[in-house]
């Protein structure tokens, strides 16, 4: 009942609306002269420094369902969920030079979205048009995940109802405030926000992992405890160490994490926000300190299994809802007041990534869907227009997958998200570093790689749940027709088939002369800084013509 | 780092490129956290965590450690 929980409820609401004022008020946090413009509203006038891009980014790139979730996987499964680790290590140094050549060649040619510097790059408005479409329906469902982790913080408060609506109001009128102030405030409301949310969330995990291992009797009691309950359980893949059939996929799965992880629109749009290129190699070297903080989260897990915790109930009869077992620990092991405090970086940690990715899909709807093919000569202020409405669009979207679909197909369509945004990489990552490959190949490697995908995907169940398709990305290659019992990650391999056609084809177009566009980019695009001077693409982006403002 | 300066006149032709061969110290964190074979294991314990999650935390610093190096041995001097 939530009148058990009334403290609880209290603080989150408290902490929950000072947030959402500070999200109104972020409108005129660093005003420019004129927001009307999408550079403004959609990047917060690409003028943020070291200190708000670590804060923007970290909570853009660790969102509150990666809090919740990844600790919920470590509790069922064990060691196989500590793959996030590895994953947010790697990523960090692939990325340092890459990102510093996107974020050149963006600041140069005024592009907002990756599908700008493909359109401009390979000369193709249809390869643009790929992008920007696997960019939004990979980015849909990861918003609409957000609300599972505002979710699992309502259910543990016991704020639910008997009827569909009654139960998920609190989550309508939480997003009704998000899109009204990421309407008005653009990128500066989920910049502002970010400083509280982190704050709240490093907080509270420090005093998780000293606190919680005191009252448990040790990290080594935590572990044994954990140790324990996978030795008894038949689970063949659990465990708190890896076992011979599931390190291939451990490994495949954080590599082909962090590669995709900088393709998300939304990871773009806070890298283009920045101010310069040293901002991203600073913040490549200190955005680590978050995957500390995912590491430590994640063994909230094994925290709840000493602590004997037990997960709330699903929506199916005798299934339970992994995902509110951090707040049930919290609820179990901290005083009213604290857990309310933890609920509220859970809740408003879900709200910075939900707004970003809400601009980056509006982005993306606005420059290559509405510029490119609905109105050709939009003025800056209309695009900003149309962005701001689209990011509405968008937030009603999420807010009704979760009200009248289950909440598993969000998860379903996450796990998608993530193989497809990969078949991104030939065009946009390589695409930073060469040319080479024919607009005609990477168009087909694309449809190879989502064929593939798709189908490497429907292939794999799960004989536990009874989930016949879309259960997991681990794909036995024993459908391979190998005889062994190890798993890969679906995405690697999509990924791989879609460069070999990508460059097979290109060797036959370039054989034949077919006609390959012109780059509409020089090589020293990628090396440029800030106070470099910004081209004119085209006579249609009058936007981008104008000088820099020197901040 | 000094206040930008408005319209520096330096083009992005007149900078130094990207290339240096500090920056092959990059492959370095990507590779040595995805072998599984150093640290699946439960053994050393420290502070009672299995070398598995220890050792999987402290390649945390190795990659905050190899590209501060890289940042700082890459970054232009006397510009700006």
């Amino acid at each position: 009942m939530w009148r058990d929980h009334l403290t609880e409820i209290i603080v989150f609401t408290v902490l929950f609306l000072l947030v959402s004022a500070m999200g109104f008020v972020a409108a005129r946090w660093r005003a420019p002269r004129d927001m009307a413009h999408l550079d403004e509203w959609g990047l917060g006038g690409r003028s943020f420094g070291g200190w708000i891009t670590w804060f923007l980014v970290g909570g853009d790139l660790y969102t509150a369902y990666t809090f919740v979730a990844v600790p919920a996987l470590i509790f069922g499964a064990g060691a196989a969920g500590f793959f996030a680790v590895p994953y947010t290590i790697v990523i960090y140094p692939m990325v340092f030079l890459v990102l510093c050549r996107l974020w050149s060649v963006s600041h140069r040619h005024g592009f907002v979205t990756p599908a700008d510097f493909v359109r401009s790059r390979f000369d193709s408005p249809i390869l643009a048009l790929l992008v920007a479409i696997t960019g939004i329906v990979a980015t849909m469902p990861y918003i609409a995940l957000q609300l599972v982790g505002i979710e699992a913080v309502l259910k543990t408060m016991g704020v639910t109802g008997e009827s569909a609506l009654a139960r998920h109001l609190p989550i309508i009128v939480a997003f009704a405030i998000l899109a009204a102030y990421t309407y008005q405030s653009g990128l500066r409301a989920p910049a502002l926000i970010a400083f509280v949310k982190d704050s709240l969330i490093y907080i509270v995990i420090l005093v998780a992992v000293f606190y919680l291992p005191y009252k448990l009797g040790g990290w080594g009691s935590i572990f044994d405890a954990a140790d324990a309950k996978f030795q008894a359980s038949p689970a063949p893949g659990d465990g708190i160490l890896l076992n011979a059939n599931n390190q291939l996929q451990y490994v495949t799965l954080a590599f082909g994490s962090a590669l995709a992880l900088f393709l998300y629109p939304h990871s773009i749009t806070g890298v283009l926000a920045s101010r310069n290129r040293d901002v991203i190699k600073r913040n490549m070297s200190a955005l680590p300190a978050y995957s500390l903080l995912l590491g430590l989260i994640a063994l909230l897990g094994y925290m709840a299994i000493a602590a004997k915790v037990t997960p709330l109930a699903g929506t199916k009869e005798g299934s339970f809802d992994t995902n509110t077992i951090v707040p049930r620990l919290f609820d179990a092991q901290f005083p009213d007041w604290f857990a309310g405090v933890a609920y509220a970086a859970i809740g408003i940690g879900a709200l910075v990534p939900a707004a970003i990715m809400s601009i980056a899909a509006a982005n993306l709807f606005t420059r290559n869907i509405y510029k490119e093919y609905l109105k050709r000569d939009a003025t800056p202020a209309q695009e900003a227009n149309v962005s701001k409405i689209a990011s509405l669009v968008v937030k009603v979207g999420a807010v009704a997958c979760i009200v009248f679909l289950d909440p598993q197909f969000s998860i379903d369509l996450q796990l998608i998200g993530g193989v497809i945004i990969l078949q991104t990489l030939p065009a946009v990552a390589l695409g930073l570093y060469t040319r080479w490959f024919h607009r005609g190949a990477l168009i087909a490697g694309w449809v190879a790689g989502m064929a593939l995908g798709m189908w490497m995907l429907y292939q794999v169940g799960n004989p536990a749940t009874g989930k016949k398709h879309f259960a997991g990305s681990a794909f036995p290659l024993s459908e391979f027709g190998f005889d062994t019992k190890k798993t890969i990650y679906v995405g690697i391999v999509a990924v791989l088939v879609n460069l070999v056609v990508a460059a097979l084809l290109t060797l036959v177009l370039r054989a034949g002369k077919v006609a390959d566009g012109v780059d509409g980019t020089t090589p020293n695009d990628y090396f440029a800084d800030e106070g470099d001077p910004r081209l004119t693409p085209g006579p249609t982006r009058d936007a981008d013509s104008a000088p820099e403002p020197v901040a | 780092m000094a206040a930008p300066e408005p319209e520096a006149p330096t083009t992005a032709r007149s900078r130094a490129k990207d290339h240096s061969p500090w920056n092959w110290l990059l492959f370095i964190p990507i590779v040595v956290p995805l072998i599984p074979a150093f640290f699946n294991a439960d053994s050393p314990r420290i502070f009672g965590f299995p070398r598995f999650y220890w050792l999987q935390l402290a390649w945390i610093l190795l990659g905050v450690g190899t590209t501060t190096l890289v940042y700082q041995m890459t970054k232009k001097r006397g510009e700006r």
